[in-house]
């Protein structure tokens, strides 16, 4: 059964109903700060660093990323940079253009 | 073909720690990241190329969509502790945690109709405007995965559970295994929500 | 069971070796039809995409009549086009565009791609890693039947009202997004065979981990191995962008959406009713971050296939194998942040021009590494000039000229007169059909006695070489040269009504005439491939005397389940000539020291 033979599952349990709270209390957070009508880059940046911060949650505790074997960890995090290249680049060439 | 036994479905292969089943699943998940992502580098090239694009309050339902966040966020608690009861070796405790997961995958869909039946009856389409056209395509696409997550969630609550009989150890995996898409849909979401919706 | 045929499932050839005892006898059907033996899905892949592979160059050839004689009837079967497409035997512009567009998708999608990988690697790769099978035998015949259904859906989309796709294999908007059904068909094909990739990918990469033989560590993998390993995590990771792409682009067209459509757009005329706020550009930045990692896919597994026969038929381990495999890597991992090379005409501003041609320059490394290796791996060696060893050879020059013609393409400023020019297609096609395709016809005679038992003729597959070779460079040098004279792909005349290609038009008559030979050239192949699987001399279970599993381990063909037992590997993949050793190779799964 992997890696969790040896672990309390109770122990577990407890670190899911933590990260269960985490995420409800993160998303009436994200709620409520949309209301204060930020200007678009701040409110984009914390959107977006509360939404990094719950999806993280759930990666490395749901998804049990957090004690995974190496290679699955690596396989995601060599993912995440093209996600991010894929994100990115074309918004650049675009500025690029215009700033140029 | 039939009956050939292909090592390391059930058991952990010694040197990589870990299954057939469950590479198999991340790899799909890495497969899903860059699908999303597509997804989400199309909706930055719309917007920053937008003369004005309007803020998702002025076209979506807020109060709806945090409801469906926090009915999906927990339906990833009770997929966890589907899989938890499993290992302690609890077969109804199982059963009662993944039938509160496909129904709050149910939920979730259900909210998800509210809100397009809503706009359709407006007469907002995906063709009205480029801020419709992406939020109706994510979330399709989102809602597409919830409801395949639930046919398979479904399935191992249903006619799937019989494998718990003859091999617990295969079962638990399988579940393990349909928990992490389950658990990526709800990543998923958790950034779908504050980009289409409050920003 | 236990046998494997090569005609998808009309004639059935006894093979009953290293059969499990055990298993039952399965029908007609799951032994032929759906079977999950990744011998038999792999012969399914291959014969289906050389199949493709014609039917796609039955479409340039028809193409390369309009070119050589635009506006003249075609021959014999210019009448049978129909009016739709060709009045009274002259090909109409659109239709030329449609076997332009349909020529690109079949061979990239449905020919080499499903040959190179599905093909090869699902027959090879299970073999050459000691395992019995792939890891999930059934999504491996899933991935199959996804393909061959994306197949069947592009090639019906032929018979529609308003033809095939049109707009390029590339399918660049707006054009794509207001051309004619068969666009919707084209995405709806794609989206079919973006699904068989990923399937396979999955199980490629899974297979390579989990299933290789005790003893089998990374770095004593074959290199055709990696070069499958490596390929996979491309397909895996740039083809979903490609399907979200395609879902858009369906989206505008069948949903009314704007994702690609500009404000203002104009057609035939009339303003489009559409929201608009679209960006055309979208569309090139997603399909090219798929399509620049897809040519490597192209190219990995063909030099996966060449380096096996070189080491094979020089009797010396490859030169520099560690060196290759960081290569391989390191390719692999470039190519996701070259792309928009493809894009340098876009108006983008010289910041990212400069990223994206700084980094294509860099990924030309690794491929020179690699073709380096390979050339330096022949000196010294004792070579056996076989068939397979013809066309591996030919690979390494094809592929050089193809990889040094893309060099003026990757640079932005010598890309303006260049681009979309015939020097383009003169250069991928280097790449491509001298150089892949070739290696694949070495693969076809290298592994043709493991998967059949019988040897191909060697005399039928040198007048198979030698004029293919020769019509190779007469199709696409001419290319290269028309390009600089400055002729734009894409022409349906071949650039004949325009002033300055007046003096360049006589190099569309060179490539037509050298593609017609290099169809009567592939005869001698077509037969040979049938002939052989009754005629062609049996061969011993080690046919070449090789060091890898496939070879040295399994029968030819090799039963259910592959090997008697699993096999223990001991040593590296390329241990010939080994000083002291009673023979000139030693396979991998050799016991004891070299005796």
């Amino acid at each position: 059964m992997g890696g969790h033979d040896e672990i309390d599952i109770q122990k577990h349990v407890r670190i899911y109903i933590t990260v269960f709270v985490s995420l409800m209390v993160l998303t009436l957070v994200t709620v409520a700060v949309s209301t204060l009508h930020l200007p678009v880059h701040q409110a984009l940046m914390v959107a977006l660093l509360i939404a990094t911060i719950k999806g993280s949650l759930v990666a490395c505790y749901f998804m049990h990323l957090i004690s995974e074997k190496k290679l699955i960890y690596w396989v995601m995090a060599l993912t995440v940079a093209f996600f991010v290249v894929l994100l990115l680049v074309p918004v650049f060439t675009v500025h690029d253009r215009i700033h140029n | 073909m039939s009956a050939m036994e292909i090592p390391y479905t059930v058991h952990e292969r010694p040197d990589t720690g870990l299954t057939s089943g469950k590479i198999g699943i991340w790899l799909f998940l890495a497969s899903e990241v860059m699908l999303f992502g597509a997804l989400f580098a199309t909706y930055i090239l719309l917007r920053v190329g937008a003369v004005t694009w309007p803020h998702g309050r002025e076209y979506l339902n807020i109060r709806l969509a945090t409801i469906n966040t926090i009915v999906l966020i927990t339906s990833s608690v009770t997929m966890v502790m589907a899989w938890a009861s499993l290992k302690r070796d609890q077969f109804g405790r199982y059963r009662l945690y993944m039938g509160l997961t496909v129904l709050c995958g149910l939920g979730f869909l259900f909210i998800k109709y509210l809100e397009y039946s809503h706009k359709f009856e407006t007469g907002l389409y995906p063709k009205t405007n480029t801020f419709l056209a992406i939020y109706f395509t994510m979330t399709a696409l989102h809602g597409l995965h919830v409801l395949g997550g639930m046919v398979v969630n479904s399935y191992f609550w249903g006619p799937g559970a019989k494998l718990w009989q003859t091999d617990k150890e295969h079962f638990t995996n399988r579940v393990e295994n349909a928990g992490l898409f389950w658990h990526f849909v709800d990543l998923v979401w958790i950034f779908l929500f504050p980009v289409l919706y409050l920003l | 069971m236990g046998s494997t045929d090569m005609t998808n499932g009309r004639t059935v050839h006894a093979a009953e070796h290293g059969h499990d005892a055990h298993h039952e006898e399965l029908g007609f059907w799951r032994t032929y039809v759906f079977s999950t033996d990744h011998k038999t899905i792999g012969i399914q892949y291959a014969i289906t995409g050389m199949v493709f592979l014609l039917f796609g160059f039955c479409l340039m050839m028809l193409m390369r009549w309009q070119l050589a004689f635009p506006g003249r009837a075609i021959p014999l079967i210019g009448r049978l086009l129909g009016d739709a497409r060709a009045p009274g035997g002259t090909m109409l512009p659109t239709f030329y565009n449609e076997l332009g567009a349909m020529h690109g998708t079949i061979m990239v999608f449905m020919g080499i791609v499903p040959l190179a990988v599905g093909g090869f690697g699902n027959f090879v790769l299970p073999l050459q890693i000691g395992a019995p099978d792939m890891s999930f035998p059934r999504i491996n015949m899933a991935s199959y039947w996804f393909f061959f259904l994306g197949g069947v859906t592009m090639f019906s989309s032929f018979f529609v009202t308003g033809g095939a796709a049109q707009s390029g294999w590339t399918s660049y908007t707006p054009l794509a997004d207001i051309a004619t059904t068969g666009q919707t068909i084209w995405i709806l094909g794609m989206v079919l065979l973006i699904t068989s990739s990923l399937l396979g990918a999955i199980n490629f990469i899974t297979t390579t981990i989990q299933l290789r033989a005790k003893g089998l560590t990374f770095f004593r993998f074959p290199f055709f191995v990696w070069s499958q390993f490596v390929t996979a995590f491309l397909l895996l990771l740039a083809f979903p962008p490609l399907e979200a792409a395609a879902v858009l682009q369906l989206m505008d067209r069948v949903a009314g959406t704007s994702f690609f459509l500009p404000s203002g757009l104009v057609v035939s005329g009339q303003a489009l009713q559409v929201s608009g706020g679209g960006n055309p550009l979208l569309w090139q930045h997603l399909f090219w971050f798929l399509a620049h990692p897809e040519v490597y896919v192209l190219i990995l597994p063909a030099m996966g296939i060449v380096a096996e026969i070189i080491a094979n038929n020089t009797r010396k381990p490859l030169w520099g194998y560690r060196s290759m495999v960081y290569s391989l890597i390191f390719l692999g991992f470039m190519s996701f942040i070259v792309w928009a090379h493809h894009m340098f005409m876009t108006g983008m501003g010289t910041r990212m021009a400069s990223f994206f041609q700084t980094t294509t320059m860099i990924i030309s490394i690794p491929s020179v590494v690699i073709l380096t290796s390979l050339i330096i791996s022949l000196w010294g060696g004792s070579i056996r000039f076989n068939t397979a060893m013809l066309f591996a050879l030919a690979f390494l020059p094809m592929f050089g000229i193809g990889g040094l013609t893309g060099l003026p393409l990757g640079l932005n400023v010598t890309d303006i007169p260049l681009h979309d020019t015939y020097y383009v297609i003169g250069h991928f096609h280097y790449v491509v059909a001298p150089g892949t395709i070739f290696a694949l016809f070495a693969g076809v005679y290298y592994w043709y006695p493991k998967a059949t038992g019988r040897a191909m003729s060697e005399t039928l597959g040198k007048w198979h070489f030698w004029p293919s070779l020769v019509c190779m460079n007469g199709v696409f040098l001419p290319m290269l040269f028309l390009g600089l004279a400055g002729v734009s792909r894409r022409l349906a005349d071949g650039g004949a009504t325009y002033q300055f290609a007046q003096g360049a038009l006589h190099y569309n008559k060179a490539s037509s005439f050298a593609a017609w030979g290099l169809a009567v050239a592939q005869i001698p192949f077509i037969v040979n491939f049938f002939w052989s699987l009754k005629h062609g001399a049996k061969t011993e279970p080690n046919h070449w005397h090789a060091t890898t599993l496939e070879w040295a381990a399994a029968p030819s063909p090799p039963g259910h389940g592959n090997f008697k037992e699993p096999p223990v590997v001991t040593r590296g993949p390329y241990e010939y000539s080994v000083p002291g050793a009673a023979t000139d190779f030693t396979p991998q799964n050799a016991t004891g020291s070299a005796a």
